[in-house]
């Protein structure tokens, strides 16, 4: 199978999952307490009569179920995600305007997370039984047991309130007015707290993978094949051992993307990073439920974006999979 | 079993804080006379400064110390029964999508990934802000976003041992295949599901402190991720408010995966083939 | 001077095993030139004494005192750093399972060359060529493409041989081969073996082979030695050993061996208990939106009889479809065509429903002792699951699981204990008294001793015997082994790609083999020709 029709099988795929995500939502709207059009409006009272007789006309809510799912689904499919009646903007002009920001923190944290879990991992599988493998693996335990939004907090008090290190707020110095380096690295600097504490509780998932399959693979027949030919314990763990252990763990990493994005709605929320996340949570406070949904569905197209390239990659690197199908 | 079990630090570790934390969670009421919504001193009260309130006061000057032990309460019985219902979905799902296979697993196991791919705790914030946050709609939000892993296990594990020879020794025995499945395949299935089920509580009591943290707990319930989310925006000026309840969910999540752990090495000795070398 | 000269070896065990020494005071060398074979059973140490040479013992293993001279130095005692130089360049091994001894993502041509690289000798464009060169040495078709495969693209004996290329880059004194033909075919295991012996030959190296197979030993041996628990029992020149052992479990060991002496013929049987007509089973497999279908005939169009109180051989290597006609006849695989006639009934045409009221008809015992009993389910369980669902009442159906554990020789006290509690062996013997429990027609028999010692399987196959005289047992005897196959079997069937190729009875399968196949799975059995002598 040539990597052409896999991304278009993939693509297909991912369509027809969005789709699902859309009817999903359509249920939710029905499902939530109220009358679709009152909820839709918000309760917070930015909805008169009048607006919610036009959503109600909109919506074709005096009509069928299908009817009404059909128009949904078209109009998500033509990338319409309603109107925000809190913000005053169509949602997906809202999320456009904020997906930047949130590409920026997911990638810059899933990059983090990746090179050094799995950097960890292979050097704690090297010393394993030693103290320095006993010391990474229970800071390993420690994240894993940590609050994504516990450890922002705290690193905001540490480096930021009392260290004055790094900015703990915010996506760039508001009204410093920097232009090109300057400002990218004004941006740097804000992104550096919320991309660590994002990226912490993921490191350490990918560490112990790393470490679990790479002391996993050492005790596969061909290592024992590549020590009978005099390899050096070093060669044997870059050439041999590592190449087959990463695959379990990329493959991992794919899947946990969805994770990632989820979390963003809890470091954005407390860095005040103004991406899709703090959108999310700013709507959670006023009903804002057509925002809520835009975003929710806008996430999941990103893990499933995330899902794709993984998959490629893996295909790349292994060669079985190609000639197995 | 439980020799390989008992011998592991870590895992004893873990069941003296868990079980540290299950008394403080019990006898809540009988060690503080006072709810944690009640106010028992001035605000803002320092850690460490007056007796009885060890843990000081928090913005409306209630007891924090009373407020972490009734936070304990919610924690364990958010993450004990989403783990079960997740378990209630997830276990019977796999089981007969690994076993019968063909199209029952392609059916399942398409359902499985739809909800493997959204992002699970987008969809779980999304399910609460819908269905109002209560105790009883965190729990099934919560369940409803973790059964995806576990059906993928017994999924697998049911594929496993379904190829085992005494499965088909089984059927020869005219036995019938619900039955078979039942008393052959699933209960050699049991230990990897013991042990993700004590890390999905671990989980669950992440996501549900999440949850409430965004102030999507149970308003008529307090919450450690709750008391974090009421006092971030006063974390200059008394961090401890933070800092507590955020060490117990360390201790209490870290001990679960400690017995998790524990319980992987002592089910799952490398697989019990040694005797055949 | 000897090229390996091992003394008073002893290698210890780590605390809590089942004995103390893995070897013990082991003594042996061996001449330039020359193939030793160390033959044991599993558990003897055979395995270890390689490793330690090598210096690949398992962690907690260790050499507790002896030596071993290579090239004038104890390389027991080498430092790792030496060790590690001399790994690959002067001594070189290769394992048994080639399925997994090479590196699923790296191509052959790589992992030959790496074998240079890692003593740094020779340009890239050299390794390359000498590696190409290596593929041509030990027969791999077209070496330009062998080269840059995977592993997965080759098949089992394929790999052996690009191992074979590996340690053989840097022309060792001695090569060590640990059982490096027990996971092949007869066929290719032969090919494998002439391959060693025409290397050795034409380099002049020496070669330790580990084999637990003595047919083996009389096909490549010059010298022998004999372990068992970590000693050598019996040392000598192959021929000497082979025909005159001096120690009792050589002896037994050798009696043991299914030699291909053919016991006396036992009168034809005239009723069948099973009919197998025009049986087929396609596997298909891919298929989907852009994924061509492939199709495999397991079984195709294969006719043939079980008479009752009959043993039938059925005889084929791996992919030859014996396996899926054995699973086809007790339908745990539905044929896509042809019919099963067990007692009166067409098992392949039944309903789901109706089938398992007529399973206890034909039993099985599986191959792997492992996992042929549920390992939560006691040994009165697994014998009384069926009975009790044929209908037998409780009560009478755990008596008879009890006699039946004592028929089997285990004692009725088997019944209570769990499956971990036993040996394969024993194991084996409980999966015999579950089939025996249901009363069955037909036993379909799927390699049932293959994966047992030679010692234990010859005891198994005594008890199949003693079974077969007793309760007029009709057996369908699947195996890959023809020598198994001759102890027990009245006529054997031999099956190649599906197809029947051979059906007759055992004396004119072994002395007057009508087609082609059938005579290259006899001349491929090791030891055939010893074997012969020995019959004669």
């Amino acid at each position: 199978m040539s990597i052409v029709t896999v991304i278009l099988s993939r693509a297909f795929k991912a369509f027809v999952t969005l789709l699902a995500i859309a009817v999903l939502n359509f249920c939710l709207l029905h499902a939530a307490p109220g009358d679709p059009a009152v909820v839709l409006a918000g309760e917070a009272g930015a909805a008169d009569e009048q607006m919610i007789e036009q959503l109600r006309e909109r919506f074709g809510l005096d009509q069928p179920f299908h009817v009404q799912l059909g128009k949904y689904v078209g109009s998500v499919l033509t990338l319409d995600l309603g109107y925000s009646f809190r913000q005053g903007a169509p949602v997906a002009q809202l999320i456009a305007e904020r997906l930047p920001a949130t590409l920026l923190l997911t990638l810059t944290a899933f990059v983090i997370s990746l090179v050094l879990g799995i950097a960890f991992g292979v050097a704690a599988s090297a010393r394993v039984g030693k103290a320095s493998d006993s010391l990474l693996t229970t800071l390993a335990l420690l994240f894993y047991a940590t609050p994504l939004y516990w450890a922002a907090l705290m690193a905001v008090l540490i480096f930021s309130v009392w260290l004055g290190w790094l900015p703990g707020f915010g996506y760039e110095t508001v009204g410093a007015g920097y232009t090109g380096l300057a400002r990218a690295f004004d941006i740097a600097k804000h992104l550096v707290l919320p991309a660590l504490t994002l990226g912490l509780f993921f490191m350490a998932v990918y560490m112990r993978m790393t470490r679990a399959s790479m002391l996993e693979v050492s005790q596969l027949d061909f290592v024992k094949t590549a020590k009978a030919k005099g390899l050096s314990g070093p060669a044997i763990r870059r050439r041999h051992i590592l190449r087959n252990a990463i695959l379990p763990v990329v493959t991992l990493a794919g899947l946990q993307a969805g994770q990632l994005v989820g979390g963003a709605v809890l470091t954005e929320t407390v860095f005040a990073w103004p991406g899709i996340g703090r959108l999310m949570f700013e709507s959670l406070a006023a009903r804002d439920y057509n925002t809520i949904l835009g975003v929710f569905l806008v996430s999941a197209a990103m893990v499933i974006l995330f899902n794709i390239v993984t998959d490629i990659v893996y295909r790349l690197v292994d060669p079985r999979i190609g000639a197995k199908a | 079993m439980w020799k390989r079990f008992s011998s592991n630090i870590g895992a004893m570790l873990g069941v003296v804080l868990l079980l540290a934390v299950i008394a403080v969670a019990i006898f809540a009421p009988i060690i503080f006379s006072h709810t944690p919504w009640q106010m028992v001193q001035r605000p803002f009260l320092t850690p460490f400064t007056m007796d009885g309130l060890p843990l000081g006061t928090d913005t409306l000057g209630r007891d924090v110390a009373s407020q972490l032990a009734y936070g304990a309460r919610v924690s364990l019985l958010v993450g004990l029964v989403s783990t079960l219902v997740a378990l209630l979905i997830g276990v019977p799902l796999g089981a007969l999508a690994g076993f019968y296979g063909n199209w029952v697993d392609e059916g399942a196991m398409r359902f499985t990934e739809f909800f493997q791919t959204i992002p699970n705790f987008a969809l779980a914030i999304v399910l609460v802000a819908i269905f109002e946050p209560t105790l009883a709609s965190i729990t099934i939000a919560i369940a409803i976003v973790s059964w995806p892993p576990v059906a993928r296990l017994v999924r697998a594990e049911v594929m496993s041992v379904r190829k085992r020879e005494f499965v088909d020794a089984a059927r020869l025995a005219g036995l019938s295949r619900p039955r078979i499945l039942l008393t052959q395949v699933l209960p050699n299935t049991v230990s990897p599901i013991i042990v993700m089920a004590s890390l999905m509580v671990a989980t669950a009591i992440l996501l549900e402190s999440s949850l409430s943290f965004l102030g999507l707990g149970d308003p008529n319930a307090m919450s450690w991720g709750y008391m974090i989310g009421a006092a971030r925006t006063v974390i200059r000026s008394a961090w401890w408010l933070s800092f507590f309840p955020g060490i117990a969910i360390v201790l209490t999540v870290l001990a679960l995966n400690l017995i998790g752990e524990g319980l992987n090495d002592a089910l799952n000795p490398h697989l019990s083939r040694k005797g055949k070398a | 001077m000897s090229t390996l000269s091992i003394e008073h070896l002893s290698i210890g065990l780590p605390q809590g095993a089942d004995r103390a020494f893995a070897v013990e005071d082991v003594s042996f060398a061996i001449e330039k030139g020359e193939i030793l074979c160390v033959v044991g059973e599993s558990g003897s140490g055979k395995s270890m004494t390689a490793n330690a040479l090598m210096g690949l013992l398992p962690p907690g293993v260790t050499v507790k005192s002896g030596r071993a001279l290579f090239e004038s130095r104890d390389i027991l005692r080498l430092p790792e750093a030496e060790k590690q130089a001399l790994r690959g360049a002067r001594i070189a091994m290769i394992f048994q399972e080639p399925m997994t001894a090479l590196n699923p993502l790296m191509r052959i041509g790589e992992q030959i060359a790496e074998v240079f690289a890692a003593h740094d000798r020779f340009s890239q464009q050299e390794r390359r060529d000498k590696a190409l060169n290596l593929v041509r040495e030990v027969g791999l078709p077209d070496p330009e493409k062998i080269i840059r495969a995977y592993p997965f693209q080759l098949s089992g004996g394929q790999r052996q041989r690009a191992m074979i290329a590996m340690a053989l880059a840097l022309e060792p004194k001695l090569l060590i081969a640990d059982e490096p033909t027990t996971a092949l075919d007869v066929t290719t295991q032969a090919q494998i073996l002439k391959l060693i012996l025409d290397l050795r030959d034409r380099r002049g190296m020496a070669v330790m082979f580990i084999t637990h197979d003595f047919g083996v030993v009389a096909e490549i041996a010059d010298q022998v030695i004999v372990m068992r628990e970590g000693r050598v029992v019996e040392r000598g020149i192959a021929a000497k050993v082979l025909t005159d052992p001096q120690h009792d479990y050589t002896r037994r060991l050798l009696d043991a061996i299914p030699t291909g002496k053919l016991p006396p013929a036992r009168a034809p049987r005239e009723v069948p208990a099973l009919e197998i007509k025009g049986l087929r089973k396609v596997y298909r497999t891919g298929g989907g939106f852009f994924r061509p279908v492939r199709e495999v005939r397991a079984v195709d169009d294969v006719s043939l009889t079980v008479g009752r109180g009959e043993v039938l051989g059925l005889v084929g290597e791996s992919g030859s479809g014996k396996s899926t006609l054995g699973r086809t006849a007790v339908r745990l695989v539905t044929p896509d065509g042809g019919q099963v006639l067990v007692g009166g009934s067409d098992l392949a045409a039944l309903s789901e429903e109706e089938l398992r009221k007529q399973r206890h008809k034909v039993q099985m015992v599986f191959q792997d002792p492992y996992a042929s009993l549920n390992p939560r389910q006691r040994i009165m369980g697994a014998l009384t699951d069926g009975p009790i669902t044929k209908g037998v009442p409780k009560a009478q159906a755990q008596a008879r699981a009890k006699e039946l554990l004592e028929i089997v020789g285990l004692g009725a006290d088997a019944a209570s204990r769990f499956p971990h509690e036993f040996s394969g062996g024993q194991r084996q013997r409980i999966g015999i008294a579950r089939a025996l429990a249901m009363d069955p027609e037909l036993i379909i028999a799927d390699e049932a001793v293959s994966a047992l010692d030679v010692s234990i399987q010859a005891q198994v196959l005594d008890l199949l015997r003693d079974l077969r005289e007793r309760f007029e047992l009709s057996i369908l005897f699947i195996t890959h082994d023809l020598r198994v196959a001759a102890q027990l079997c009245d006529r054997i069937a031999v099956m190649k790609k599906g197809k029947l190729v051979e059906i007759g009875t055992v004396h004119d399968i072994f002395l007057n083999p009508q087609q082609e196949y059938t005579r290259q799975l006899l001349a491929a059995v090791p030891g055939a020709g010893w074997a012969k002598a020995g019959a004669a």
